[in-house]
């Protein structure tokens, strides 16, 4: 492989007696997105600002383009990290300037280009990254994501060649997240640079990530592609699966798709070839409609609550959900076989009857106020083994689903 | 060298208490404190000595007019009302004092003098301080906390330069300025008080302070005013600065922590430099 763009050699960082970072080695690579992931607080920011020089290491080396930046003289080390710009976890504008002069401050005070030239560019950025609105607003009038987006045209308003992201989304609802994951990925390949990002988001962001490192209990334990990182077997790996159980999404109560899949197959590549396993898709018929008589707030909601009391009922067994489609959740009960589902299915459907659906209909009912409304919910099983590809499944559980519930209010009143 | 986010790490290991027999405790920390008070001593004037490096330069023009008119300008007001009554207060208490020996007519000598060597530059001082010190503290403290400075770093763009030069510079201008303000006003008070109020004739309130003021009173007191400069901008951008390195405190109680040591360090630092520059001056 080619020299490392930067190098860490046992690197030692230590805080009084606190050891943050012991004897770190590894290797960040040109024109990639490499993705150093970890636990909160398990030294990914020290790291970073090893390598912007805001902090140095107290034993190791660090190496620019195969040199050690300590014997490096000072007009080099001045142009080597005049090649790299930092998005701070917190955005760090400066709230006392308006977004247009926090953009333009890295040109006014390290260039001598012209007010015209200036401001030529910073419009560009600003054009580029959707802030035209905000042009003369402060940082402290500004949305979350906003923010975000000003950070990252100052930070890209030098035409920087290595970009580091502390924590791009922290913070961030999925929707802003996968914009800003986005907007990086996209930036990236527009204007070529090195991104080097430091993230707890797994597993948001592998999608963009062509290289990852792990930072676990003080030390890099893993570098290599988001593919490798799903087969290596490590206790980092269980802390990413007990992370992942604490990220439920908020608006159903289940996984988001990737976490899902993410979970999916770390759980199945646990289970020994031919294993089997099951699956079972809920469908909810007529939800548009639905939506549309009792309003977007409360289906959801309702959606919500199914959502929660799926994941009670089968989270106990070891199985874990997400939301597919719009009216679609999927079940994965990575240690139960068809009889053993069957069986929990039953029970489910019987409790199903008593707690969910008399409760969800009287609410139903009385938003709907008098008009008809009518929703069934479907349920199919589907058995499959760790070498068969999900979706086959999902189609023969889907192809297997029959009745399990049915909401209904007639018009003026209740229907049972 | 650069003064750097953990630039004094080195020092803290060699200030960490190791354990000593009971009778030596007292010596011990005498020592810490003394070693610890000439370290931050050492580290102010580096700080110093870089912020005054870069006080010149085509960039640094506006930033220093815009730190004159949030240092100097804005602290007029509140000048002129301190500095009134002072004066009047001096010119009363003065009259009173002088005509039970019947020098009354010297009062105008007295309020000018104690005005111009004395109360001027250190209540000057200590009212910029109130003002703008604990505002300059304060703005450095949450820039550091925030990251901003952090960011400044990573823009190649030396905070020192960018945020303490100006302040620094401009209090060096503004200080002599205000301090000029306040003896005026002092003295017009003293006029007020004295003259308009207790029937003391003007002329003779002018005549005084004409005989008995020279050139060396203004001067001493200017150059007062520049020692109390230096030593309140540095103070309080300095306390701003390493509000994160505080070991009392973290994130916005450090600032507030940061606040107060500034102000009253600034304060206690005037009245002792007062004396030392009296001192050497007489």
């Amino acid at each position: 492989m080619d020299t490392p763009l930067i190098e860490f050699k046992n690197v030692t960082k230590r805080f009084g007696t606190k050891t943050v970072l012991d004897r770190i080695n590894l290797q960040i690579y040109e024109g990639q997105i490499t993705t150093i992931i970890g636990l909160s607080g398990s030294g990914k920011s020290v790291m970073l600002k090893h390598i912007i020089g805001l902090i140095q290491p107290d034993e190791g080396a660090i190496f620019f383009r195969g040199k050690p930046i300590a014997e490096m003289k000072k007009s080099e080390i001045a142009a080597s990290f005049a090649q790299i710009s930092f998005m701070f976890q917190g955005n760090a504008l400066f709230d006392s300037l308006t977004v247009y002069d926090n953009i333009a401050m890295p040109l006014r005070e390290t260039t001598n280009l012209k007010k015209a030239e200036i401001d030529r560019r910073v419009m560009a950025r600003i054009e580029q990254t959707e802030l035209t609105e905000a042009i003369n607003k402060y940082p402290s009038e500004l949305s979350g994501g906003m923010q975000k987006r000003a950070a990252l045209a100052r930070a890209l308003i030098t035409d920087p060649q290595i970009v580091l992201f502390d924590e791009p989304t922290t913070g961030q609802d999925p929707v802003r997240k996968n914009a800003i994951l986005s907007m990086i990925a996209q930036y990236q390949k527009k204007f070529n640079f090195t991104a080097i990002l430091v993230s707890h988001e797994i597993p948001d962001v592998y999608f963009i990530s062509n290289r990852i490192l792990a930072l676990y209990d003080r030390r890099i334990v893993f570098q290599g592609t988001p593919e490798e990182l799903e087969n290596f077997d490590h206790p980092f790996m269980d802390e990413v699966i007990s992370s992942l159980e604490a990220l439920q999404k908020e608006l159903t109560g289940l996984y988001s798709k990737r976490q899902f899949e993410m979970l999916n197959h770390l759980q199945l590549k646990r289970r020994k070839t031919g294993e089997a396993y099951c699956l079972v898709v809920f469908s909810l018929n007529e939800l548009n409609a639905v939506i549309t008589k009792i309003g977007h707030d409360a289906a959801q909601e309702a959606l919500r609550n199914m959502g929660l009391y799926i994941d009670k009922h089968f989270g106990d067994i070891g199985g874990f959900s997400t939301r597919r489609n719009t009216n679609e959740i999927i079940t994965m009960l990575p240690y139960s076989n068809l009889s053993e589902t069957q069986s929990i299915m039953n029970n489910f459907i019987q409790d199903f009857h008593k707690q969910i659906i008399p409760a969800s209909q009287e609410k139903a009912c009385k938003l709907a106020s008098g008009e008809s409304v009518e929703m069934t919910i479907r349920a199919g099983i589907a058995e499959g083994q760790s070498t068969t590809d999900i979706d086959s499944v999902i189609a023969l559980a889907k192809s297997q689903q029959k009745e399990i519930g049915r909401l209904s209010c007639a018009t003026g009143g209740v229907h049972t | 060298m650069a003064i750097t986010a953990d630039s004094q790490n080195g020092s803290e290991s060699f200030f960490q208490r190791r354990p000593v027999a009971s009778i030596f405790r007292p010596f011990a920390f005498v020592g810490r404190t003394v070693i610890s008070w000439v370290d931050s001593m050492g580290a102010t004037a580096i700080f110093l000595y870089m912020a005054l490096l870069s006080t010149v330069g085509r960039k640094q023009f506006s930033k220093t007019v815009q730190q004159i008119y949030y240092i100097g300008a804005r602290s007029i007001t509140i000048i002129i009302l301190v500095s009134v009554f002072t004066g009047m207060v001096l010119g009363l208490q003065s009259y009173h004092s002088l005509l039970k020996f019947g020098a009354s007519g010297a009062v105008g000598s007295l309020v000018s003098l104690s005005l111009i060597m004395e109360l001027g530059p250190v209540l000057t001082a200590i009212m910029i301080t109130a003002r703008a010190g604990s505002a300059i503290t304060a703005e450095i403290g949450i820039q550091r906390i925030s990251e901003q400075i952090d960011a400044l770093h990573t823009m190649r763009i030396n905070p020192i330069r960018y945020l303490i030069s100006p302040k620094i510079a401009a209090a060096i201008i503004s200080f002599p300025l205000l301090t000029a303000v306040f003896d005026l006003i002092g003295i017009m008070g003293g006029y007020i008080s004295t003259v308009v109020l207790l029937g003391l004739n003007g002329g003779v309130y002018l005549h005084s302070i004409q005989t008995y003021v020279v050139m060396s009173d203004i001067t001493n007191g200017f150059v007062k005013s520049l020692v109390f400069a230096v030593i309140v901008a540095t103070v309080c951008c300095y306390q701003g600065y390493f509000a994160h390195m505080r070991k009392d405190s973290h994130g916005a109680q450090a600032v507030g922590l940061a606040t107060t040591s500034a102000v009253v360090l600034s304060c206690v630092l005037i009245l002792v430099s007062d004396y030392v520059v009296t001192s050497l001056l007489s």
